[in-house]
């Protein structure tokens, strides 16, 4: 029997290790980078001092940026607030809001495949006597338009689903999510960290209420993010979760992080530049390397809608090889898995699970996530080695050669341990 | 996470892949683990009937890469041995030559079980009694 070793060659152009896990992060563009350096050095300002021009420079450098920011998701620059990062402007959306309308409602609304910024902020609130309703998704990702229409009581106060998942890439029907708060006087928040800046958002047209991005998950720099609140239609207001000075118009208080406010301005003004050319390209390569792994092995399962997806995200489960042990073959290649042994608490991934696929389905599982600086070359040698390390280790799977003669798995008595 | 250079040479290199045919009476098969645990180990012994020595031993794995060194890992230690010095190996033995972290000791658990398994099915198959610590455990 042979190694799992692979000698798929690596091809001209292709330096290793390859970076193909854009949704955990993405790398700085350049462009940003350069924004960004003045503002370590010589613009050092503090945006709130009022009273000379290194703050007043800082303060016109945060106010471009809030417009570029504004601009690529159909707001104005007063609606946005500066956070440290998605996680902090759901934890900021959410709490905010309950707080802000204790008084006419205890009840929100979100779904379980939400990142757990949003999950376990959930959680926190229903320890404090609120009641959170969280959706079931169908097979596909998405959630049930019904359901959410059933859900909703005249306690109902917020309804907070995000716009693409982190795991499969799907986007959810927000528009119509938000159409219905509306007609119900509900507000409605959506994480869209993976989908700002990736597929077409915007705050009026969609019905959006409240809405988290951050930098990083954009090509621009980490530690930074911010939270649209919606002035009008109806005005959103949100109660501060961090006292202080009283910044962002005291929604949000502490010393505004300018160089990272300056590079998430300028990683969304890219974005609305080239959003559609790269949706394009990235769609291009995601179907190109989907292609070719169902074309060379049997087995394997698209985890999620095809159809409502984001562009350059592709979740495939190697059925019959654990993940963990794909990604050791392909260790020169950055990607995640839904296995259980790559996570810190040995469970598998919950959104898998939520799809109502099996734990085995779930352990087998990888996501893709391609970016802006990913190549067809690189494409290419990524679909070769998974195709090269999955054979390799189904020749290694008892589970592999029992189904090729024909047992049926299911019907076998595990021993759970 | 990183590995332990053993962990990946096993990896790389698994010892004595394949199947025995589990319908010979000198055959003893193990089957361990659940799918929906992420790890099932099979592991085959062919038993010289005379000496008791295990003479062959394969191994298939699903599972990840720890769980793969330890059931290779296995098959290596319990080539040559008999039947009752095999039963000797424990767990921790496979986890101090592998330097398993913590969260992947229960790999070595499964492969423990899994020689503990095949031998309890070949002795099953040729009546030797069962010594109380043979039989196959779920944990």
């Amino acid at each position: 029997m042979g190694t799992v070793t692979s000698n798929v060659e690596v091809p001209v152009g292709v330096s290793l290790p390859i970076y193909m896990d854009n949704h955990a992060t993405s790398p700085l563009d350049p462009r940003v980078l350069e924004a960004m350096m003045p503002y370590f050095t010589s613009k050092f300002g503090n945006a709130a001092s009022r009273n000379h021009s290194f703050g007043w420079e800082a303060e016109q450098a945060v106010e471009t940026a809030r417009e570029q920011i504004a601009k690529l998701i159909g707001a104005t620059s007063k609606e946005i607030i500066f956070t440290s990062g998605a996680t902090e402007s759901n934890n900021l959306a959410i709490k905010g809001i309950a707080e802000m309308y204790r008084e006419r409602g205890n009840h929100i609304i979100t779904q379980v495949t939400e990142h757990k910024a949003v999950l376990d902020t959930c959680k926190r609130l229903e320890k404090y006597g609120y009641r959170v309703t969280y959706l079931p998704v169908k097979a596909d990702g998405l959630i049930d338009m019904e359901d959410l229409r059933r859900a909703m009581d005249d306690k109902t106060i917020l309804v907070s689903i995000m716009a693409a998942n982190n795991e499969i890439g799907v986007l959810q029907p927000i528009r119509e999510i938000g159409k219905l708060c509306h007609e119900k006087g509900v507000i409605f928040h959506t994480d869209a960290v993976q989908a700002v800046g990736k597929v077409p958002v915007n705050v009026i047209a969609d019905n959006i209420d409240v809405l988290s991005l951050s930098g990083h998950k954009v090509y621009g720099p980490k530690g930074v993010g911010a939270l649209y609140v919606r002035r009008r239609n109806p005005r959103v207001q949100i109660a501060a979760q961090i006292d202080g000075g009283g910044h962002e118009r005291g929604m949000r208080s502490g010393t505004l992080n300018v160089p990272g406010i300056v590079g998430l301005g300028k990683a969304c003004e890219i974005a609305r530049e080239e959003m559609d050319s790269e949706a394009a390209y990235l769609r291009g390569l995601r179907d190109r390397l989907k292609t070719k792994l169902e074309s060379e092995l049997d087995y394997v399962h698209v985890n999620g809608s095809m159809e409502h997806r984001l562009p350059g995200n592709l979740n495939m489960s190697f059925v019959y090889v654990e993940g963990e042990s794909l990604l050791m073959g392909i260790n020169d290649i950055a990607v995640s898995s839904g296995s259980a042994c790559t996570s810190a608490t040995l469970e598998p991934s919950y959104v898998l699970k939520a799809l109502g696929l099996g734990d085995d389905v779930a352990h087998s599982s990888i996501r893709f996530g391609l970016g802006r600086f990913n190549t067809q070359a690189e494409v290419d040698y990524v679909a070769d080695k998974v195709i090269d390390i999955v054979k390799k280790l189904r020749e290694l799977s008892p589970l592999y050669e029992m189904v090729k003669e024909g047992i049926d798995l299911t019907k076998i008595q595990w021993a759970a341990h | 996470m990183a590995y332990s250079d053993k962990v990946i040479d096993h990896y790389n290199n698994p010892r004595n892949v394949g199947q025995l045919d589990k319908a010979s009476t000198e055959v003893g098969t193990g089957l361990v683990g659940a799918p929906e645990c992420g790890d099932v180990m099979r592991l085959q012994i062919r038993v010289n009937s005379e000496t008791q020595v295990i003479e062959e031993a394969k191994f298939k794995t699903f599972g990840c890469g720890s769980a793969i060194a330890s059931s290779s890992l296995a098959t290596e230690w319990i080539k040559g041995r008999t039947v009752e010095d095999a039963l000797a190996i424990k767990n921790t033995d496979i986890v101090k030559e592998l330097s398993l972290p913590p969260v992947k000791i229960h790999c070595s658990v499964l492969a423990e079980d899994a020689i503990r398994a095949a031998i309890g099915d070949w002795k099953k198959k040729n009546s030797v009694a069962e010594t109380a610590n043979a039989a196959a455990v779920a944990h």
